[in-house]
């Protein structure tokens, strides 16, 4: 199977679809002769045009409600944002137009629009370009909130939310965007909403999304040359998010590790946790124990970014605490 | 850039028979609804738009049917213009199932697809975005539609205005947007909001075309609207058209019509240009018009707000099933069946 990078699966996944589709445009800052920030939209421009690969101003308020209106009379946006961090600016549009539409207009309108970017921290940008958002949009009925972690799910999932009928906002890692793995030449889609077992394991659950997937399986790693084999679930989607695949590999492992890579208070996993105490509460043998970024905003240095960063090491000591080996 | 338009009378009965209907329709219905709130029968926020109907009659009589109408949480008036029936507004108004999103929107979000009207939006200026996007959308697949996008006064000085207008004007999108200038955004005069008055002139800014109307008079309303659609139409060229009026009541049932934010005398010298009384001498004094014309018009009115009013309260409460309905659609599954 050929092996590509993160960011040419989310590539060859928009060129796909407009190819497919051609009420599919994409439009955000510097996506057509830029080539893209990140280069994820590598020659779309020369290949569908200006009309359908649309360089905007900064004003991401302004083409994030553009997307919804064009949404609401049958076109299919793809609002690129160069960070989700600059999204905050469009939250209004995200959470009170596309959300709310459909209810409000009685399911009159819907709304087929993805809001996609990076999202979450790279290295050493700081506290205002170092923030990750799931549990924010994972609050709002109305919306879908996928997370894909891997090139594989980085394609699959981004087709599967340009086919979708309603809003989705779709985060991926810019630390994510060099990392390769395998993708068939053929066609597939990943579905909304299903979580994948990256890895079986039998003493503990580690269950994650997004950027920390690949933190996951490298603790997994670690751990295994220490005879600990774990769980990765990787729920790909936190919002609708697959519950039977929680309890499934909790009650299996009877422990387990909530790792994300935002902040502790009503995080992502802080609603996993919920799942499993309602789901599991007779099969657990310890508490569950979360591993996330430390409640403050992102420093710079290096030493104190890497302090306040979810990563291996934690993720290694939080397995070994509900296991009560240390 | 600017234009400004007096009424030049024209006789086309037909016309002229659609106007007064529609004002007075709006005008009837708003006042049962002011009496239905203080019955109880209508909740939460209700703005009415008693004052301003010539801006929706004469705005939305240069329209298509194909055209689009998005508006703010003000938004009964131009519901019923575009052709929502009286029943299907109230019914909503009361929260019940044949309301026209079915209890689920009430005051602030009247939809209906079947004349395009994109709703009544509850965040003050962050619909003005999405009549960009529907502008975009018709401009994409090459038709010829306007969209025309509603607005008060206070809109003008948030971000998403801004940002929304630079866009039209950068690519040519084919969007009226219509200032309903009342003059205050809920209790705050014009003059203590924006840092200029004349607000058509910020169309200069955005490079596209800026025109004002008075907005008691609905002949001239239409004739500047249709200008500005035709404009929109065939040359892609937005227009941001203020037109200047009054609401005769508070901001919404919550407040009163004078006293507080403004005087007695400023709301009484304002009513002297009421735009029903206005237009009906206009009409009588060229001859269109009788008195008992204009009262027939006016029992038929009055008696299809009172069927709307009892179709409304017969209408049952939407089923608690409901509840969880159109939070999300499904997606047909031959869409995710691969290429």
């Amino acid at each position: 199977m050929p092996v590509i990078t993160y960011r040419d699966a989310l590539h060859d996944a928009l060129r796909e679809e407009m190819q497919r589709d051609d009420r599919v445009f994409l439009m955000g800052e510097e996506v057509a002769e830029y080539n893209g920030a990140y280069k994820v939209s590598k020659g779309l421009l020369a290949e569908f045009g200006e009309m359908r690969v649309v360089d905007t101003p900064i004003t991401e308020l302004g083409f994030a409600g553009l997307g919804v209106g064009a949404a609401m009379v049958g076109l299919r946006p793809i609002i690129e944002f160069m960070t989700w961090n600059f999204a905050l600016l469009a939250l209004d549009q995200v959470v009170n137009s596309a959300a709310k539409t459909l209810y409000m207009s009685g399911g009159q309108y819907n709304v087929p629009i993805v809001f996609r970017g990076p999202n979450g921290a790279a290295l050493q940008l700081s506290a205002q370009h170092s923030q990750s958002w799931e549990s924010w949009l994972a609050h709002i009925p109305g919306l879908k909130v996928v997370t894909p972690g891997t090139p594989y799910d980085a394609k699959g999932l981004l087709k599967s939310a340009i086919r979708d009928d309603n809003p989705v906002c779709f985060l991926e890692g810019e630390m994510l965007y060099n990392t390769k793995g395998e993708v068939p030449d053929e066609e597939y889609l990943v579905p909304i909403g299903k979580a994948d077992l990256k890895r079986e394991g039998d003493a503990c659950s580690i269950i994650t999304n997004g950027k920390m997937v690949l933190t996951a399986m490298q603790a997994a790693d670690q751990l295994a040359r220490d005879g600990i084999h774990v769980d990765v679930v990787d729920l790909r989607t936190v919002r609708p998010m697959d519950v039977e695949a929680i309890a499934r590999s909790v009650q299996k492992t009877n422990r387990a590790v909530v790792l994300e890579e935002g902040w502790e208070i009503a995080g992502i996993g802080a609603q996993v946790v919920d799942y499993i105490q309602r789901d599991c509460f007779d099969w657990l043998d310890a508490p569950v124990v979360r591993v996330h970024q430390a409640d403050v905003p992102m420093p710079y240095a290096k030493n104190l970014e890497r302090a306040a960063k979810p990563d291996v090491p934690k993720t290694i000591a939080a397995v070994r605490k509900v296991m009560y080996l240390d | 850039m600017a234009t400004k338009k007096k009424s030049t009378p024209k006789s086309d009965a037909a016309l002229d028979r659609k106007l007064l209907h529609d004002m007075l329709l709006q005008r009837r219905f708003e006042e049962r609804a002011a009496e239905a709130y203080a019955l109880g029968k209508i909740g939460g926020f209700c703005h009415l738009y008693i004052g301003q109907e010539a801006v929706s009659a004469g705005t939305q009589s240069a329209l298509r049917p194909d055209d689009y109408v998005i508006t703010t949480y003000r938004d009964h008036g131009q519901a019923l213009v575009r052709g929502i029936a009286p029943r299907a507004v109230m019914a909503e108004l009361f929260g019940r199932v044949d309301g026209c999103v079915h209890g689920k929107g009430g005051s602030m979000h009247m939809f209906d697809r079947n004349v395009n009207f994109l709703g009544g939006h509850g965040i003050v200026g962050a619909h003005v975005p999405l009549a960009t996007g529907v502008g975009f959308a018709i401009k994409y697949r090459g038709g010829d539609q306007v969209c025309v996008c509603y607005m008060g006064e206070s809109v003008v000085n948030t971000g998403a205005f801004h940002e929304a207008l630079n866009m039209a004007g950068l690519w040519k999108l084919p969007v009226v947007y219509v200032i309903e200038n009342n003059r205050y955004g809920m209790g705050t005069a014009v003059e203590r909001a924006s840092a200029i008055t004349d607000l058509f002139k910020r169309a200069e800014a955005y490079n596209i075309v800026g025109a004002e109307v008075d907005g008691q008079d609905v002949l001239a309303v239409r004739e500047t609207m249709t200008e500005a659609v035709d404009r929109a139409r065939t040359e892609q060229v937005p227009t941001l058209l203020e037109v200047r009026t009054f609401r005769y009541v508070g901001h919404s049932m919550s407040d009163a019509a004078s006293g507080t934010y403004r005087s007695k005398a400023e709301l009484e010298e304002s009513e002297k240009r009421d735009p029903i009384v206005l237009f009906r001498r206009h009409l009588q004094e060229i001859g269109a018009l009788t008195d008992a014309e204009y009262q027939k018009l006016d029992d038929e009115l009055r008696a299809a707000v009172q069927d709307a009013w009892d179709f409304a309260d017969q209408s049952p409460e939407p089923p608690l099933e409901t509840l969880f309905e159109d939070v999300l659609v499904e997606t047909p599954s031959d869409a995710m069946a691969g290429v």
